[in-house]
């Protein structure tokens, strides 16, 4: 299992160069040019020049090198003497002082360094897709469980209904007929997330469970459509296998046969989808955060293309890159470890 | 059985096991597979509403134009801001009327013919882009499944692709490539091209998976070898003895390409890199009204739920499909 998890870390390594690379050739082939925004009366002599000081004037390789360079030698640098300096968790460490004032990469619109302003951002992000993801998987474990247990009940009946449903309707739709709903008719809800917002004391910790309710709740939906549709089968694959009426005959307990004995069997195939559907859910977090207008990465990522921020954009889209290629391995790793029918080796 | 009695001359006893062989019911005619197939699928009330709905919506919105002979994009600022017909059942006085059934929006067009002319590009980027990536995912799987030689190379490369991060790429593509192809083919046709290429490069993996799995199963049987051995060559195997019996795998993941590609067509327009802005689509139509969704929130429900809609449509024919498809459930 430690050489197949070695072996995929390794593998990985080619496949985000790839990526990368892609995502680079993609940024180069196209038209726009960083300069359109500059006014008209600027000569065209120190446009060039600018563009030769945003690093245009290079050649492709050396473009992509250092753009390389700057994203695996120089960012872990920065991030590492922040941790041994400022965090509270490492910071007992003795202080490093690796990075030595070389380029970072460099937003064009803000000509400040792109990292800053993603650890800004991420928060945001986490919060409400850590936290739809949460909420998600808790609602749909036991709908799956249930509806599998008592398969043609009524329940389960109208929870594929609703699980299909939900699958189906997108989240741009469902967030705008909730804000229609809680915001405009009812009045229960803040449309828009109000990201400065602080917690001190209860008072503001109810507003920010209150505007945080729905972007969570829209995510939270796609997910647990999913999630039980999964569980559910996975489920009823298991009620029926031979071990289960084995477990019933020596006088096992329902609750304890099928909470137990059926449900860690189920989970194994469970567990992995949750894993697979991170990254997914992060690309969903795009629309929504657009929708309750949430400052997160998504949003970063829309304002960055629609003002041909090149560095931000393709920092980002790796950024995403990055989380599904270690979602794929994490979750290749856990099903390994879960069932021990699975051999890799 | 044993305490039978014994017939009196051999003669009679060989009618009465000739009887007792012969059914006394006619035989039931042969069934061909797609019978069974049908009457499999029709026992799914969910795919049946499903295969009808998508059946009208298609129909809705290919002769919609000929019944409802409105002009989606004509101005008629005096009659701006009409509300759908039904506002008066509860508000006698509210500005409605059979000129505009599903009302007008701010510019005064008819939201009705902006709705059928929506669905007809929304259905058919879906339609396309599905049979994009179906042609892409059925060619690759194949390939991988039938030449051992491209196998290992083909499946990295769907791998990679598969770990791609598919909607920011096509932001990305859609935002960067939009001028270049507008100039070429027209705002609408560029942006038509660019969208349909751009959904059907990002969704052929899963199909080209599945397909491969089931060529790899199937090349070992005996009637491939049988067919080899009398001399046919690999592109007839493919074509008469591979492709009909992979055709229910490609057709199930036909149903969930298909409301994928509207989906992300929609989210696209919604996030404002979609079709300009007088070119009307479903997701286009929603993103246009959400800034008005305070006074006027049938804007923003028609499309959405007409979206909505055919999606669970499609969805439904998709699970109705792989039940029928599938000859483990078929039977039960």
């Amino acid at each position: 299992m430690l050489t197949f998890t070695i072996r995929r870390l390794l593998l990985s390594i080619p496949t985000l160069l790839f990526i990368s690379l892609v995502i680079f050739l993609l940024l180069q082939l196209a038209p726009g040019d960083p300069m359109a925004q500059v006014p008209l009366t600027v000569p065209p002599e120190v446009k060039q020049k600018m563009r030769e000081a945003l690093g245009l004037g290079a050649p492709i390789y050396v473009q992509y090198w250092k753009w390389l360079v700057q994203f695996f030698w120089i960012e872990p640098q920065v991030f590492i003497d922040y941790l041994t300096n400022r965090s509270t968790l490492f910071g007992w460490l003795p202080d490093t002082n690796f990075y030595k004032d070389e380029l970072r990469v460099i937003s064009w619109q803000t000509r400040s360094p792109v990292m800053d302003i993603v650890v800004q951002r991420m928060p945001q992000t986490l919060w409400v897709v850590g936290l739809s993801y949460i909420v998600g998987i808790v609602i749909a474990i036991p709908i799956g469980i249930y509806s599998a247990y008592k398969h043609y009940s009524i329940f389960d009946q109208s929870g594929t209904f609703i699980t299909m449903i939900g699958f189906s309707i997108p989240p741009f739709f469902t967030g705008p007929l909730l804000i229609v709903i809680f915001s405009v008719q009812l009045g229960w809800l803040p449309s828009i997330y109000d990201t400065t917002h602080v917690v001190t004391d209860w008072e503001s910790f109810k507003v920010q469970f209150y505007q945080m309710v729905m972007p969570v709740m829209v995510l939270a939906l796609q997910t647990t459509a999913q999630i039980s549709r999964y569980m559910r089968g996975a489920m009823l694959d298991n009620l029926n296998q031979d071990y289960v009426r084995t477990a019933r005959a020596k006088g096992l307990r329902e609750a304890s046969v099928v909470m137990v004995h059926v449900l860690r069997n189920s989970m194994i195939p469970v567990v992995t989808v949750i894993a697979l559907g991170m990254p997914a859910i992060f690309g969903g977090a795009i629309i929504t955060e657009n929708v309750f207008k949430v400052n997160g990465i998504g949003q970063l990522l829309l304002t960055a293309l629609f003002a041909n921020d090149l560095p931000m954009v393709m920092t980002l889209t790796f950024i995403f890159a990055i989380l599904i290629v270690l979602f794929n391995l994490i979750a290749d790793v856990l099903y390994g470890l879960l069932d021990p029918r699975i051999r890799y080796d | 059985m044993t305490e039978q009695a014994t017939p009196a001359s051999p003669v009679e006893a060989d009618i009465e096991i000739f009887g007792a062989l012969t059914d006394k019911e006619p035989q039931k005619p042969p069934r061909s597979q797609w019978k069974d197939v049908w009457d499999q699928f029709r026992k799914h009330k969910g795919a049946v509403f499903g295969g009808g709905f998508l059946i009208f919506i298609t129909l809705a919105v290919l002769l919609g134009p000929y019944l409802w002979t409105v002009e989606p994009t004509k101005l008629d600022i005096r009659n701006k801001d009409w509300r759908p017909i039904y506002t008066l059942l509860w508000e006698s006085d509210a500005k409605a009327g059979w000129a505009h059934p599903f009302g007008s929006d701010q510019l005064g067009r008819d939201i009705l013919a902006q709705m059928i002319a929506g669905g007809r590009v929304s259905m058919a980027v879906g339609w396309l882009a599905m049979a994009l990536a179906l042609i892409i995912g059925t060619a690759i799987g194949v390939a991988a499944g039938y030449f051992k030689k491209l196998d290992f190379w083909l499946m990295r490369f769907t791998d990679l692709v598969l770990s791609l991060p598919i909607l920011p790429l096509v932001l990305l593509a859609v935002t960067l490539f939009r001028q270049p192809l507008n100039s070429r083919f027209g705002p609408e046709g560029g942006m038509f091209i660019l969208i349909v290429s751009v959904i059907g490069l990002t969704s052929w993996m899963q199909t080209a998976r599945i397909v491969r799995g089931d060529v790899l199963a199937l090349k070992e049987r005996e009637f491939i070898l049988a067919a080899r051995s009398i001399g046919t060559t690999s592109g007839a195997i493919i074509r008469r003895h591979l492709l009909p019996n992979v055709i229910s795998p490609i057709m199930v993941s036909a149903t969930l390409g298909l409301a994928t590609a509207i989906i992300t067509e929609s989210a696209l327009s919604f996030l404002g890199v979609g079709f300009p802005s007088d070119y009307p689509t479903w997701g286009k139509l929603l993103a246009d009204a959400v800034q008005r969704m305070q006074d006027y929130p049938e804007r923003v429900l028609l499309p959405g739920i007409a979206i909505s809609l055919t999606v669970l449509s499609v969805n439904y024919l998709g699970d109705g499909l792989r039940d029928a498809l599938d000859p483990r459930i078929r039977g039960r």
